[in-house]
């Protein structure tokens, strides 16, 4: 199939994304790429791990301290949430809903940036209290997991928002389908590893 | 159209080199950046050895022998060894496999000039204030410890260069699994293409923690980050835990495509299939997956407590199992067949016996109360430079001549090619077989010098003049490559025994590869047709049109945008160079402006037509001829 | 071709010969040669390994070379197409088993060989008074020297380890700069020295180390810690228990020594003037200076670890120790000079003459 053919809901194939060969191999690449960044990700957790409410002598810091679970479940929320509604964007590429989905995927838009105005928040507060990035370890391996976690977030916002502005006046086709279709991966993706992280740094930090 | 058959002028012939997303024309840059780099690593190994050559040496100062060591095993390692099998596979795989080019073709690209670029980054070290000099483990506390720039430019230029590895490797995977010609099922692959598809996994598995251990250390040095400050809480065996989970599969990155290597050669020279062909395969994957089970039995002596220590050791031993099942398979591939001792096979005949004996004491290392004998000291020297040598630089040679007409469409002088062979290995054993005993007799490794009377000297003098016989097979075997530029045209399967797709290419290769794609109708299939009395493979379609990747000169844009950037990153701590930061910013914009230009503008590549083909296979092979 | 197969052996063989003619190295350094419990045991797996694993080399490669003189081309005839054989599961199961057997058969004594030297249970256990009953020695690694402090018996020394003959020695190894790793070849198997954790082992000394060449046995760093890595030596004297307990005494006898400024000696002024501040003189007390200990200086076998134990070098050494050591930390932060600074010539000689006369064996 043509990269330039014109589709009509009826034409349009089930499985858009990879209809053609390049986007099939888009979409198995971009899944290797996943397989790659759980690596990255398991990495930084393990460090995390061996260095949590690890300081100089006598720091005042920990997990029980520091965190606040409303803000952490809030943030959870919002991310889940908009994991959510990336999935009706691409139902609706499906169904050659071009619209639908360009709606769809700016609500996961705003409540990405949502989840990004409470992260910022959060730091700022911990810097505030003296929680800075060289105090401590503990602080060093907790904001490079979360900030790495927070740089992916950035990332999926400037990819998804590029996306909807280069392609918002010429609707779906089979060259830009496995584009947003791996794009929403990526967003699950990064959802999933929030998961962990609220459960592994929040979670067991405040609880465990 | 006639753009393809034109003779190019020079200025166009480098901006076509620059720009090409053919996978043939970036694996000849591999193999050309490769050898340069071995080259150098090379020369900084022979350094090393005139300065070991007696006691009390004074040839090279004792913080540059420490630089000389440092970037001797970060060369050999990231920057020698793993873009010259990338050389292979990138030529090897989708002619193997039967494809016209890699599933990614721009990715294949910007895979190169990511590692190329980070490569020149790391050397510039040289001339800018000095080499990394904390080995090429760069362990943390002395790492940290390290004074000047020498460690940032290991971070970054290994952070570039490992991203473009990683992207090469995730575009072999992808390539493998998507784009087989039609017959080509998984238990038909050539053995190479095998291992370099579980090589590739390896590489996305194990570089990601070696990217965040040199975040880390970046965060550590740049930042004032506490990851590795034991004051402020930090640890410093994360790092060694980070580096060796992925240093150990480094290891079998490289060492399994030398595999597929040798599994291409012997059968090839013995006229028989590969004996055991899926036992290999098994055994492949085994080697690949046990290789992150063991990463700390480089952690010995580092105390991680006897039940650590006793797990990784039984661990590590069980890799000789997968391993020896290899080598008694291609033992048994020779034994029956009719053997041709081609400089190629006389490498693969060289290898075994170096590798066992390479393997061997490195399940005497495995033990770990022994290796606490052992480790650091210069056994462990000889040990990895059997496997590494032995092992991997033997398959570079030996697969050079072997597969020097897929290239380039010439032969290498076979006598000269013998005769390297002998230096090169002779200088070999030479050096390395009495390390072992100089490592038993107390000598650690790492040392600049050594005093007398400790009985060390006669072992290291004649080490010494193992190594220069060592270069001198280097130098022959460059000397045979430029010589083969006057060659005569080697051919369609010039050695006659070629049994794999890549043999049933006419010569020279079309930068389309196949002109139909062919049909696989079992192991060998190169083999099958010649046995069947075909002069061509059959093919699965008509002669068609053929969709192909168009030239982009945005990953080497990307790369360059990431290497100034990482000099602005470089010197932005220092507080007498405020305009580092701008040279970060101009870097930095660069690379995301070229990004910007590949997502806005579509690349849907170009078809090439009926016609165009028959032009083109006119001009290569002649009026009507090699069909 | 033959003849390149024949050179191939006499070279093996040459080299085989060498190691039997240059002997396994010395006794004072060479693994293969322990004087020690765990030195032994290690030379033990050693052997075992070594057997196991030459027979599966030899086995091999007498295997390829008859596949390969049987199977060239040139005596199976040109044309011959071989039977293209698939494999074997018969083999495979042979040379997949017959290796599992072999590694088990090593894998049993390593197994209890790691269990057994990591057993340092022993550091603790108390006599009647509550007095620690085995020999425990801190061992602090640090830019390019070795600190030695016996904490049950509050002495301190440095470069110079000693020790008693025939029991078992622990050791607490710890590094205050970078990481580095404490060897003593001839009789056991090393440690890395941690900057964030103390690691424990045990040694056994078997020998009195006097009847050696040096008189002492070797130690080295075996983990690379900068430019004088090489450099970074230490020396074991070891002496019979009676002996050891004599040198404790005399060691303690030490406690308050030092040197005094207003001394009519130079040597001891300048001594007080420009080394005291991090070079103690007292061998009673706990270690953490800045500087080796110098107490036992005129006992020792040499100076900075490696260079020859005369006043020569030791002047040397004192004048300019940076050309000896590069990186040490005697010089001060632009390198220029050493931080006691340039000391004259008069002075440096007096000042040897000082510290080769601190013993507390003369």
């Amino acid at each position: 199939m043509d990269f330039n053919t014109k589709f009509t809901p009826h034409t349009w194939p089930d499985h858009p994304e990879q209809a053609t060969m390049e986007g099939k191999n888009k979409v198995v690449g971009f899944w290797i790429f996943l397989a790659c960044e759980v690596v990255l990700f398991a990495s930084l957790f393990a460090t995390y791990l061996a260095l949590k409410n690890k300081g100089p002598a006598g720091m005042e810091f920990t997990t029980q301290g520091l965190f606040e679970l409303p803000l952490a479940f809030a943030m959870t929320m919002l991310l889940l949430t908009s994991s959510l509604t990336s999935v009706y964007a691409i139902y609706h590429m499906r169904n050659f809903n071009f619209k639908g989905m360009q709606t769809w995927l700016a609500i996961t838009l705003a409540l990405g940036l949502g989840f990004l105005a409470l992260e910022i928040y959060e730091f700022n507060h911990y810097v505030h209290l003296g929680f800075t990035f060289n105090q401590s370890a503990f602080a060093t391996a907790f904001y490079s997991l979360v900030g790495t976690h927070g740089f992916h977030v950035t990332l999926g916002l400037v990819w998804i928002g590029t996306l909807m502005i280069r392609n918002a006046k010429r609707g779906l086709n089979l060259y830009n389908a496995p584009k947003f279709f791996v794009a929403a991966l990526y967003w699950h993706f990064i959802d999933v590893v929030w998961v962990f992280i609220f459960t592994v740094v929040y979670l067991m930090g405040v609880i465990g | 159209m006639s753009s393809y058959t034109q003779k190019k002028g020079f200025g166009a012939a480098v901006w076509d080199y620059i720009t090409t997303v053919d996978h043939k024309k970036l694996a000849v840059m591999y193999l050309l950046a490769g050898t340069l780099f071995f080259a150098i690593a090379g020369f900084e190994a022979l350094l090393m050895r005139i300065q070991l050559m007696k006691p009390n040496n004074d040839f090279v100062s004792a913080g540059f022998f420490n630089e000389l060591l440092t970037m001797h095993g970060t060369t050999m390692l990231f920057l020698a060894a793993t873009p010259l099998l990338f050389a292979f596979m990138n030529m090897l795989v989708p002619l193997q496999i039967g494809a016209r080019d890699v599933a990614f073709p721009f990715l294949n690209s910007l895979g190169f000039w990511l590692f190329f670029l980070g490569a020149v980054f790391l050397h510039l070290s040289f001339f800018m204030g000095g080499a990394p000099d904390a080995g090429w483990t760069s362990y943390a506390s002395l790492s940290l410890y390290s004074p000047g720039h020498g460690i940032d430019f290991y971070v970054l230029g290994l952070q570039i260069s490992g991203a473009g590895t990683l992207i090469s490797g995730l575009n072999f995977i992808v390539t493998i699994i998507t784009m087989r010609a039609p017959g080509m099922t998984f238990m038909r692959m050539p053995l190479f293409t095998w291992t370099a598809l579980v090589s590739s996994a390896l590489i996305l598995f194990a570089f990601p923690p070696l990217t965040i251990g040199l975040l880390m250390m970046l965060f550590d040095r740049m930042f004032g980050g506490n990851f590795f400050d034991h004051t402020m809480g930090g640890n410093t065996v994360i790092w060694e835990h980070l580096f060796w989970i992925f240093g150990h599969p480094e290891v079998y990155i490289l060492v399994l495509p030398a595999f597929g290597l040798f599994s291409e050669i012997i059968p090839a020279f013995s006229r028989k299939r590969l004996f055991g062909y899926s036992s290999m395969v098994f055994a492949t994957i085994l080697i690949g997956f046990l290789g992150f089970m063991v990463w700390a039995h480089h952690m010995f002596t580092v105390g991680l407590g006897p039940t650590a220590n006793a797990i990784f050791a039984v661990a590590t031993m069980a890799i000789a199992v997968p391993t020896g099942m290899k080598v008694f398979n291609w033992i048994l591939t020779i034994w029956g067949g009719s053997i041709k001792v081609t400089t190629p096979m006389l490498y693969a005949l060289g290898f075994i016996p170096s590798f066992v004996a390479g393997g061997v004491t490195g399940v005497m290392q495995a033990s770990a109360p022994l290796d606490y004998q052992l480790h650091d000291s210069y056994f462990i020297v000889a040990h990895f430079h059997y496997v590494i040598v032995g092992g991997i630089v033997t398959a570079l040679f030996g697969s050079a001549h072997f597969y020097w007409p897929i290239f380039f469409n010439r032969m290498l002088n076979e006598t000269l090619g013998k005769i390297t062979f002998w230096v090169f290995f002779i200088g070999f054993h030479l050096t390395f077989f009495l390390q072992h005993f100089l490592g038993l007799m107390g000598m650690p490794r790492r040392v600049f010098t050594y005093m007398e009377g400790q009985g060390w000297d006669q072992f290291n003098y004649i080490s010494t003049i193992g190594a220069l016989m060592m270069g001198v097979g280097v130098i022959l075997m460059v000397i045979n490559c430029l010589m083969s530029i006057k060659g005569k045209p080697a051919g369609r399967d010039p050695w006659g025994d070629g049994r794999t797709l890549e043999w049933s290419i006419p010569q020279p290769i079309p930068f389309y590869n196949f002109r139909q794609t062919p049909l696989v109708r079992g192991l060998d299939p190169w083999w099958i047709e010649k046995q069947e009395g075909n002069k061509e493979v059959t093919f699965a379609e008509p002669l068609g049109d053929i969709h192909m990747p168009n030239n982009s000169a945005i990953p080497f844009v990307i790369s360059l945008g990431m290497f100034i950037a990482a000099f602005g990153a470089l010197y932005n701590p220092d507080a007498d160079k405020p305009w580092s930061i701008y040279v970060l910013i101009i870097g930095l914009a660069i690379t995301f402006g070229a990004m910007i230009a590949r997502s806005v503008k579509d690349d849907h590549g170009f078809h090439l037509h009926k016609e165009e083909i028959l032009e083109i296979e006119e001009h290569l092979y002649g009026k009507g001829g090699n069909k | 071709m033959m003849k390149g197969l024949k050179k191939w052996r006499l070279f093996s063989l040459l080299a085989v010969m060498m190691v039997f003619l240059s002997g396994c190295g010395e006794d004072y350094l060479s693994t293969l040669k322990p004087s020690g419990e765990v030195g032994k045991q290690q030379l033990n797996l050693l052997l075992l390994t070594t057997v196991i694993m030459t027979l599966v080399v030899v086995i091999v490669s007498v295997i390829y070379l008859l596949a390969f003189l049987k199977y060239r081309r040139a005596r199976v005839g040109e044309n011959v197409i071989p039977k293209q054989v698939e494999g074997s599961h018969t083999l495979e199961v042979i040379w997949t088993v017959i290796p599992i057997i072999l590694l088990l058969i090593i894998a049993v004594p390593v197994v209890t060989t790691t269990y057994k030297f990591a057993d340092v249970a022993a550091m603790d256990e108390v006599d009647e008074e509550g007095n620690k009953t085995a020999l425990t020695i801190n061992v602090t690694a640090k830019l390019y020297w070795w600190e030695f402090e016996y904490p049950n018996q509050g002495i301190v020394t440095a470069q110079e380890l000693v020790v008693p003959t025939g029991e078992k020695v622990y050791f607490n190894l710890k590094a205050a700069d970078v990481k580095h790793s404490f060897w003593i070849p001839a009789v056991g198997g090393k440690m890395d020295t941690n900057v964030e954790n103390l690691n424990k082992f045990y040694l056994v000394f078997d020998k009195e180390s006097k009847d050696l060449k040096d008189g002492v046995f070797y130690g080295k760093c075996a983990e690379l810690c900068g430019p004088s890595h090489a450099l970074m030596d230490f020396k074991v004297k070891t002496l019979s228990p009676d002996a050891f307990d004599a040198w404790v005494d005399a060691m303690k006898a030490t406690e308050g020594q030092t040197a005094d400024k207003a001394s009519t000696d130079l040597g001891e002024a300048t001594f007080a003037n420009s080394c005291l501040g991090c070079h103690a003189i007292s061998g009673s007390g706990a270690g953490g200076t800045p500087g080796p200990n110098l107490t036992t200086f005129g006992d020792r076998n040499r100076v900075a670890g490696f260079l020859e134990h005369n006043e020569e070098s030791l002047k040397a050494w004192i004048k300019n120790p940076e050309e000896f050591k590069p990186g040490n930390l005697m010089m001060n932060a632009d390198g220029t000079a050493p931080i006691y600074g340039n000391l004259s010539d008069e002075e440096i000689e007096a000042l040897a003459t000082y510290i080769m006369g601190l013993s507390v064996e003369k």
